[in-house]
């Protein structure tokens, strides 16, 4: 057991969450006095001692399932209750996918209508037992498995997905709940109800998968490919609907997070210049020797910013989340002006001080900003000249410009001379650049003749890289 | 490979003669305790605690406001008969109003009823050490806790309102259970105490504080643990009733709010609901007593928008 928990150490830290060499002796230790026959207490137990911060649970709780799905009888005396029975009907459940799908099953398999009917009734009734097994049919006869076949999980997920037409089942499910109580409320936590085990079923789908790719494959192979990146280190532009949900939820705490730090930081920093009038009046008390020196306090350093972003198709998901954040923390800089382009530039400040919704604020950008004024793609020469035109000589000594964008121009103008003048005006000019950085100047992306008049050019496309620089923006 | 009891080690590094026996002899029976004192925990909650006690380590638990950290704490408390010591942490919060204070104006008493018997040197060294003892001396309740001879549960509740340098304040006793004071030396704990440390993950916990800790986090529970909280928690409430606000609570929460319901706040709106003697949530009861439960405008009209549809009137 010692050796496999180190190796269970070796592949969280490889997902990148910290685990000291204390608590990997806390765990020898906890797991000394646990009852290994238990998956769940393992579960809560490892968890416990190993992951420290909430976000990652669920990174962690994958990692484990991957980890520990083959191994626990192998290593444990006893035999797993819930795993001994999953595991008995996988093997012929691998072997049966190995024919043609739609071979039908071997004896004792449902068809096609059973399997829709067992799982209709399963998730009518909330039946988990029922749910697992039709969960495990439907993997067997949908999702085509080849062994040995390097395919990701989610080809097959999607596969065993589109087969069970979940669609026609929650609205049959809805059909049924639909007359018993009046009222919107009802109808709306029916809905909610169905859609939660239906989501369930997915859930259960996606274990099954997981655990058959794990026989097929081993967990050494498997790791790496079901590895789930950590909330602060998911790439914003490639993150899937549900990661994004996940980020923006990270975002709010971030957020505070970030203001209560900066004010911190601030506080802490105490001396401002010698306060004379104060010095003077303390050191009559020692005869008129200044002895002990008196500060002003300092003054509070609050920086404008002007956030330009490029909103076009490419880098949205990126902009969006960016002005997020720049808002969110708003209150930490005494004046925060967003601009928006493609093509076209606008300003959004307004916007966003409408509303302290930032989604909402999103939203209606999308629908209010005018950002188009060609084609509808970027053309970064053209949204300098438009910002330099009619806000650069708001610019003061104390703006701070951040740019945000991939800077691929679609062979347009570059204007770099633009920028320069920009950066001459400002305090500071900024480029975030949400790709990464071995793309730079591939195809129409033009960020090193911009790079020389920014102070620095990031790439910024994770939560943990866009923390690090707004902390050191203030 | 043997490793020996983290209890047993610990025990003979305090000193501690006779080791206190375990408190809870499996995950499963702490979930029975718990639910004895009208707790509902889940499984994580349980193995955390069963091993907190087992390894005698402190337990960091960490969640959303209102889901029920503080209230864990004390159940726990209650579970084992014990005294339960609360440090609310607050910023600013010092050693003075966390560990000890010397009790200066004992002190001061002391000197002045001393000086009347004529002081030389020698009296005066004594009279130093004397005015230095545990007598003149306030404990604060991290030392209390540390010092009694009772079983107690200690609760550092949300640690996340402190400096970062304060924190450091509490490591000597997560990790040794001893406090050290300049003047007196090492006081040692005179049994090991279970300690909860509770944040709302306001910020980033440095990572000395995690390491010494058991992690738990404590997030919104199930709507079948929602409703037998509810079940438990508020007398009179029907079982169709309970079931129906915990599905709603779970839509709520769902949406996009400002402040998502909590547990407590749930549990309110249930009392308010049976006082109101309603026997099942229609549109109209929802409408009047959302404010229950949501405590921004905005949340409240929005909820109302997604609840109830757009043509409904708020009030």
């Amino acid at each position: 057991m010692l050796n496999l928990l180190g190796e269970f150490i070796g592949e969280l830290r490889a997902i990148g969450i910290p685990v000291s060499l204390s608590e990997h002796v806390d765990a020898a230790r906890a797991v000394d006095v646990i009852d290994l026959a238990d998956r769940e207490t393992l579960r809560a137990t490892l968890a416990a001692t190993l992951v420290k911060d909430g976000d990652h649970l669920g990174a962690y709780s994958i990692a484990f399932d991957v980890f520990f799905a083959q191994r626990d009888s192998a290593s444990f005396s006893v035999p797993l209750g819930e795993d001994g029975s999953g595991e008995n009907p996988l093997a012929p459940g691998v072997g049966d996918a190995q024919g043609p799908r739609g071979g039908g099953g071997a004896s004792g398999q449902l068809s096609a209508q059973e399997l829709a009917e067992l799982l209709y009734r399963a998730l009518r009734d909330g039946d988990l037992e029922a749910l697992r097994r039709g969960a495990r049919d439907a993997v067997t006869r949908y999702s085509g498995m080849e062994p040995g076949r390097p395919v990701g999980g989610t080809y097959y997920l999607y596969r065993t997905l589109r087969s069970l037409e979940l669609d026609a089942v929650e609205k049959r499910l809805l059909a049924d709940g639909a007359g018993t109580a009046p009222g919107v409320l009802s109808q709306r936590l029916e809905r909610d109800d169905v859609a939660q085990r239906i989501d369930r079923l997915k859930a259960e789908i996606e274990r099954e998968i997981r655990e058959r790719l794990v026989e097929d494959r081993g967990a050494d192979v498997l790791a790496k490919s079901l590895r789930r990146p950590l909330p602060e280190d998911l790439d914003v532009m490639h993150a899937n609907r549900e990661e994004m949900a996940q980020l923006e939820r990270a975002l709010r705490p971030l957020s505070r997070k970030l203001a209560v730090r900066l004010a911190r930081r601030r506080r802490r920093r105490k001396r401002g210049p010698v306060d004379l009038r104060h010095t003077v009046r303390r050191s009559l008390s020692t005869g008129g020797v200044p002895l002990d020196l008196r500060f002003k306090p300092p003054r509070p350093a609050k920086p404008e910013i002007f956030v330009i972003a490029d909103v076009s198709g490419s880098v949205a998901s990126f902009a969006r989340f960016t002005l997020h954040l720049v808002h969110a923390i708003s209150s930490q800089f005494s004046k925060v002006r967003s601009f928006v382009f493609v093509d076209g530039l606008d300003e959004v400040t307004r916007l966003f001080e409408g509303s302290d919704d930032p989604a909402d604020a999103v939203a209606r950008i999308n629908a209010e900003a005018d950002v188009i004024a060609f084609d509808g793609h970027s053309d970064y020469g053209r949204a300098l000249a438009v910002f330099h035109d009619r806000y650069a000589q708001e610019l003061t000594k104390r703006s701070t410009v951040l740019i945000l964008g991939d800077a691929r121009n679609n062979y347009h103008g570059a204007r770099a001379e633009i920028l320069a003048d920009i950066r001459y005006r400002a305090k500071a000019l900024y480029w975030l650049n949400p790709e990464p950085q071995s793309y730079w100047n591939s195809g129409d992306s033009i960020i090193d003749q911009y790079g020389p008049y920014c102070d620095r050019v990031i790439e910024c496309r994770t939560l943990r890289q866009l923390e690090g620089f707004v902390g050191e923006l203030s | 490979m043997s490793i020996t009891d983290p209890r047993v080690e610990l025990a003979q590094r305090l000193g501690i003669s006779e080791l206190p026996p375990v408190r809870f002899d499996s995950p499963k029976h702490v979930l029975t305790l718990l639910a004895e004192n009208e707790y509902l925990g889940d499984d994580a909650i349980a193995s955390v605690i069963y091993l907190a006690d087992r390894l005698a380590k402190p337990i960091l638990v960490e969640g959303p406001a209102g889901t029920g950290k503080t209230a864990l704490a004390r159940a726990v408390a209650d579970a084992v008969a014990a005294r339960l010591i609360r440090l609310q942490c607050y910023e600013g919060l010092d050693e003075s109003k966390a560990l000890y204070e010397w009790n200066y104006r004992k002190q001061l008493l002391r000197i002045q009823a001393g000086r009347s018997e004529g002081a030389d040197s020698e009296q005066w060294g004594a009279l130093e050490e004397d005015i230095f003892a545990e007598e003149f001396m306030l404990s604060r309740p991290l030392l209390e806790a540390i010092t009694a001879r009772d079983p107690v549960v200690l609760l550092i509740d949300e640690v996340d309102r402190v400096e970062l340098e304060t924190e450091a304040l509490m490591l000597e006793i997560l990790s040794e259970y001893q406090v050290s004071i300049p003047e007196l030396g090492t006081v040692r704990a005179r049994q090991i105490p279970m300690v909860f440390l509770t944040s709302n993950n306001t910020r980033e916990l440095s990572e000395a504080l995690k390491r010494r800790c058991l992690y738990l986090y404590v997030g919104y529970p199930s709507v079948e643990r929602e409703r037998d909280i509810i079940l438990a928690r508020v007398p009179g409430i029907t079982q169709t009733l309970a079931e129906q606000i915990a599905r709603v609570v779970r839509t709520l929460r769902s949406l996009d709010l400002k402040k998502a319901p909590s547990v407590s706040e749930t549990l309110d709106w249930a009392r308010t609901l049976v006082i109101l003697g309603r026997e099942e949530i229609g549109d109209e009861t929802a409408a009047a007593t959302l404010h229950i439960l949501l405590k921004y405008q905005t949340d409240i009209e929005r909820a109302t928008k997604e609840l109830l549809g757009p043509t409904k009137p708020i009030a």
